[in-house]
């Protein structure tokens, strides 16, 4: 490994800390839940190794304890996690210096919080396909470690809301936001994927808000663009 | 086995949306409506994934005093526009919130 490869695996992994101390609250809550519902850790780890998404993991164990089938899981799955699409059409032009062989790879790690780093730091400066491995392993370790955890020691677990774990994710989602507001046409995107996002969380079930909202304020950016 | 047979089945379908798009697009020349309508995405995400983890407690709105996430992003929010640092941010939010549990919500 050249010294450029190993400068940009440790900024990688350096970018991934606030995505870690995001993702150990939420992992060994759902570890709880998933051991209350019937689970052992390991089965909870191997549905984190396999899936790692965190939202669609909370509803298919929430299924299972009402005891619904596999099929209609899966489907629920499908749907929850179909915003994906948009975060892995947006990485492609980046995916460019990226060996080709490796996009299948990089491409199973991307989560909102992932895409949301990433996406912010390729376009700031040049990185390979180093920096996202370091970026992206290092998160889905802390998810998938903390599940497990949290399935196996549940109960022995403090309390990490005392330790302001619950304003990490929150927070790096309010920098990484600040940083892509650059002029009024952002920030009117902003404001309106916010305000959409709360009014779909209460009227569409199924935790379509994200993908709705933002695919309705992304259009009207690029509407502002033509109307300027 | 029906076990294996669901977190593979939900594997397969969380894989493909995350694949496809990138492995596909990457090795084309996208439409230039497409690469304006993308570069909204990161802004537009955020926001949308921002605005209900803080204003939303339980199942309800909650845009005021009583809500340490709401009031912790406030004053977090300055520190963060102008430094554009998400460690800063992200560190200062902890221990504002820290302080507000404790001090102030307990």
């Amino acid at each position: 490994m050249t010294s450029t490869e190993k400068n940009q695996l440790a900024f990688g992994i350096k970018r991934a800390m606030p995505i870690v101390m995001g993702y150990i609250p939420v992992g060994f809550a759902l570890g709880v839940l998933a051991s209350g519902n019937g689970l052992s850790p390991f089965e909870t780890g191997a549905m984190s190794i396999l899936v790692y998404a965190g939202s669609a993991q909370f509803i298919a164990v929430n299924m299972l304890g009402a005891g619904i089938s596999p099929l209609p899981i899966i489907i629920t799955t499908l749907l929850v996690n179909l915003r994906h699409i948009l975060f892995s059409a947006s990485l492609s032009p980046y995916f460019r210096e990226v060996n080709k062989k490796l996009i299948p790879l990089i491409s199973f790690y991307i989560t909102d919080e992932s895409f949301a780093v990433s996406i912010t730091d390729v376009k700031e400066k040049s990185l390979t396909q180093t920096y996202f491995l370091g970026l992206y392993i290092t998160s889905y370790l802390s998810w998938v470690l903390s599940t497990i955890l949290g399935s196996a020691f549940g109960s022995l677990i403090p309390d990490t809301k005392a330790l302001g774990f619950d304003f990490a994710l929150p927070g790096m989602f309010l920098a990484l936001l600040c940083m892509q507001l650059k002029d009024m046409k952002t920030i009117l995107v902003a404001l309106a994927a916010g305000a959409l996002s709360m009014f779909f969380f209460f009227t569409v079930p199924g935790n379509w808000n994200v993908i709705l909202a933002t695919i309705a304020a992304a259009s009207l950016g690029v509407f502002l663009e033509r109307w300027n | 086995m029906s076990y294996i047979i669901l977190i593979v089945g939900m594997g397969i379908v969380t894989y493909i949306p995350r694949m496809l798009p990138a492995t596909v697009l990457s090795q084309k020349k996208l439409p230039d409506i497409l690469i304006r309508f993308l570069n909204y995405i990161p802004t537009a995400v955020l926001s949308a994934l921002l605005f209900p983890s803080v204003l939303v407690t339980g199942h309800e709105i909650n845009i005021g005093i009583s809500n340490p996430l709401f009031i912790t992003s406030l004053l977090t929010f300055p520190i963060a526009y102008k430094t554009k640092n998400m460690f800063l941010t992200v560190i200062i939010g902890m221990i504002i919130i820290i302080i507000l549990n404790n001090l102030v919500y307990t």
